[in-house]
């Protein structure tokens, strides 16, 4: 069943307004319109203004010519298709599952459920009544496949019911663009003057394979599109799955604006959560907690956890630490604990004592405290990269994140213990530009370079940088003291990329 | 460097050993009372002082913890560095082709902003027991960093039997309950076989100058095949660090 909400951006409009069909601010004319770069353009009018000649996809500065007193709100494309995804969920009443067709059409698999509603056609006529009950203007047809379905839909007689074999035959006098193609290939076959259906299938599969042959999307290749309405080609849709999100709630006698009591709340909440996911084998990785105010005012504090967990001291303790700037005002009525994301965890054995204060902490659970005093950015490991610079070499990765897989260090070059974050520059005294200097001053003291290694040259990346990026040569060298670096000169002498070389401090040695 | 040893026969107290410790292997250990590589100190708690422009301090901190670890190469745990933001500009941050291989891939690194939560950081993970063993690196003397803080660091590490080494940057040795405080400095390396005007492998002047059940001393140290050793100039052997791979290679030129 294919479901066409031929107006939902102004049904949602005016569900919200709360005025029914053309009363109200509907009775005027009225314009819903989205912002392009061209300037505003119209995305949906009322009937009102569409008497008075104002089009979808109009510029509003045109439509405004032929209808002053037009008046305009904003479209909301993402409320909308929001909206679209409630209605799925919805629509799962007529078929075990349905999805999506955007910008505003829904596809039902009533396959086997029809005879529940008492036939297909009562069953089209229940879904035209609720969905009039909902104050959507809807079209609706049933038909063995979804392509059929959507045409009869849109293009079809209200109410269509498609059944038997020959679906070509009955389908024919249907426009081309019952085929949900793009504007540009329906501008085309209105251009090679094909119509209809029949038009189509009846210039032959190779001529039409040869003209679309570089034409691999459905929505661009009609006889894909014909295929999948004649059910020749499967067409998997993708199904719309409604997630139960775990709520656990208190609703309290008398507003708290203490933190003890809050985290009192909150510790019951944890272990109603905690029965709630071990319930259904799962763990939290992400908690949102909710508190409204009386004055109606609501605070949320979320919560992000390394691996997935259950365990409510542990949640109660990486709460407490958020929920130390929570300002109560008046007091809180109302304390809601959800889990937007979970995962699957088997069931452990209960701790039996204090395990945690004995034995220490697991990782996951130290690794959880760091980051939520001091940030997800703050704890890291370093994973290696395939590049030979040397600040590119690693990258920062979230530290229980499993390594990827990796070739062998080069086992031949010597690296610094520490990398600075910047390389610092370095004034050197130097024989020739080319060689190594004998001395240099960095921050302040002076190094007597007494043994060194080099160089190593490192070119820039050329299929990533500019091409006037300077090579570096590395060297490896030891103070007078026995301090060791690893410096750099950036660029050659006279290699045309810039003045004279400078040098740079960018590696301590061990 | 054989200031003390002359001295010996040693007079040594033995106090009670403190809560945590553990007398060593040796029995003998309060009758020599001299560190030396490879002895299992039971020490959690260990400072190093160090100069901030070079990386000799958290080098020899790691050192240490590899030689503390001991043989038990098959601990594939984490381990955590911990720095603080000044100790992050001034020493850099860790490089992971330039750490010890079997070190590299474990490491977990905590940047923290300040020196208070740096110490959170560091006691939260000497309280976990999935760490190898925690370095921590903070630049100079913050305030947070008093003796009370030292303490609960001590007695955290010392409770659940994670080690601790603090790298201290540039910073004064002030009161602290470390239980062996070390000053270190990059020493000049022993010249590599093949190349003598390369430098050589890494060589620290490690000065141990508080500690409970160990005499204080001097020595140079150096990173020897991925172990620990002192290094004695006197009887120095050619260094073939750079080119022996693995306890099983032999030097060319000794064939």
């Amino acid at each position: 069943m294919a479901i066409w909400c031929a107006d939902l951006a102004l049904d949602r409009w005016r569900l919200a307004e709360g005025c029914p069909a053309g009363e109200g601010a509907d009775a005027t004319p009225l314009a819903l319109i989205a912002e392009t770069a061209h300037g505003p353009r119209i995305a949906a009018a009322n009937p009102a203004a569409m008497a008075q000649g104002v089009r979808a996809h109009a510029m509003l500065a045109d439509a405004r010519a032929l209808c002053p007193a037009l008046a305009v709100r904003p479209a909301d494309p993402a409320g909308d298709l929001a909206f679209l995804e409630h209605l799925a969920l919805w629509a799962q009443r007529w078929g075990p599952w349905s999805a999506l067709d955007p910008p505003d059409g829904l596809l039902v698999d009533t396959t086997g459920a029809a005879h529940l509603f008492g036939g297909e056609a009562m069953l089209l006529a229940d879904a035209q009544a609720r969905l009039a009950r909902r104050g959507l203007v809807a079209r609706a047809a049933i038909a063995p496949t979804a392509g059929a379905a959507w045409a009869l839909a849109h293009f079809g007689p209200d109410g269509a019911i498609l059944e038997g074999d020959d679906l070509l035959e009955r389908l024919t006098a249907l426009p081309v663009a019952a085929l949900r193609l793009d504007d540009e290939v329906l501008l085309l076959l209105r251009r090679l003057g094909l119509k209809r259906l029949e038009d189509l299938a009846g210039i032959g599969r190779e001529a039409l394979a040869r003209r679309f042959r570089t034409r691999r999307a459905p929505a661009a290749n009609p006889l894909v599109r014909l295929d999948q309405l004649l059910g020749r080609v499967p067409e998997p849709l993708l199904p719309v799955i409604g997630q139960e999100q775990p709520i656990v709630q208190r609703r309290l006698v008398e507003p708290i604006r203490h933190r003890p009591l809050l985290d009192r709340v909150l510790a019951d909440l944890a272990e109603d959560m905690a029965r709630m996911l071990e319930g259904r084998g799962e763990g939290a990785r992400r908690l949102e907690l909710a508190a409204w105010k009386v004055d109606g005012d609501v605070l949320v504090r979320r919560l992000e956890m390394a691996a997935a967990t259950r365990d409510p001291a542990h949640v109660c303790r990486l709460f407490a630490a958020r929920l130390d700037d929570l300002d109560a005002g008046f007091g809180i009525e109302l304390v809601r604990l959800g889990a937007p994301w979970t995962e699957p965890l088997v069931m452990g054995q209960a701790e039996l004592d204090a395990a945690a204060e004995k034995h220490g902490t697991s990782l996951a659970a130290c690794i959880d405290r760091l980051t939520v005093r001091l940030g997800a950015e703050a704890v890291r490991r370093p994973v290696p990269r395939a590049s030979h610079l040397p600040e590119r070499a690693q990258r920062w990765a979230p530290p229980l994140e499993p390594l990827p897989g990796l070739q062998e260090d080069f086992a031949f070059h010597a690296r610094p213990l520490k990398l600075l974050d910047r390389p610092e520059p370095i004034a050197v005294i130097y024989e020739a530009p080319d060689g190594l200097p004998r001395l240099f001053r960095w921050r302040g003291g002076v190094h007597e370079i007494a043994r060194a290694e080099g160089p190593e040259r490192i070119a820039p990346e050329w299929w990533r940088e500019r091409s006037t990026v300077r090579l570096r040569d590395y060297y490896r060298i030891e103070d007078s003291t026995g301090r060791r670096y690893w410096i750099y000169r950036h660029g050659l002498a006279g290699d045309g990329r810039g003045g004279a070389p400078e040098w740079f401090l960018q590696g301590l040695c061990a | 460097m054989n200031r003390i040893e002359a001295h010996s026969p040693i007079h040594v107290l033995s106090p009670p050993l403190p809560a945590g410790l553990r007398r060593g292997p040796a029995s003998g250990l309060l009758k020599s009372a001299r560190w030396r590589p490879g002895l299992a100190t039971g020490c959690r708690h260990a400072e190093v002082f160090a100069p901030a422009g070079e990386a000799s301090g958290a080098a020899l901190a790691l050192a240490l913890a590899r030689d503390a670890l001991g043989a038990d190469m098959d601990d594939q745990r984490p381990w955590l560095w911990v720095q603080d933001k000044a100790a992050l500009r001034l020493s850099g941050r860790p490089y992971r082709p330039g750490l010890p291989a079997h070190l590299r891939h474990r490491l977990i690194h905590v940047s923290a902003a300040t020196p208070e939560d740096a110490l959170f950081a560091l006691e939260e993970g000497l309280r976990c027991r999935d760490l190898a063993f925690v370095v921590g690196e903070i630049a100079g003397n913050p305030r947070s960093l008093d003796f009370t803080a030292s303490r609960r660091l001590s007695l955290a590490a010392e409770k659940h039997g994670t080690a601790l080494w603090l790298v201290r940057l540039d910073a004064r040795s002030d009161l602290g309950s470390a239980r062996m405080r070390w000053r270190a400095a990059a020493a000049p390396s022993p010249p590599p076989r093949w190349n003598p005007q390369a430098p050589g492998g890494s060589t620290w002047s490690a000065e141990l100058f508080r500690a409970h059940t160990f005499q204080p001393g001097h020595w140079t140290l150096r990173d020897d095949n991925d172990a620990l050793a002192a290094w004695r100039p006197a009887s120095a052997a050619p260094d073939h660090g750079d080119l022996v791979r693995g306890p099983g290679a032999r030097s060319l030129a000794a064939g």
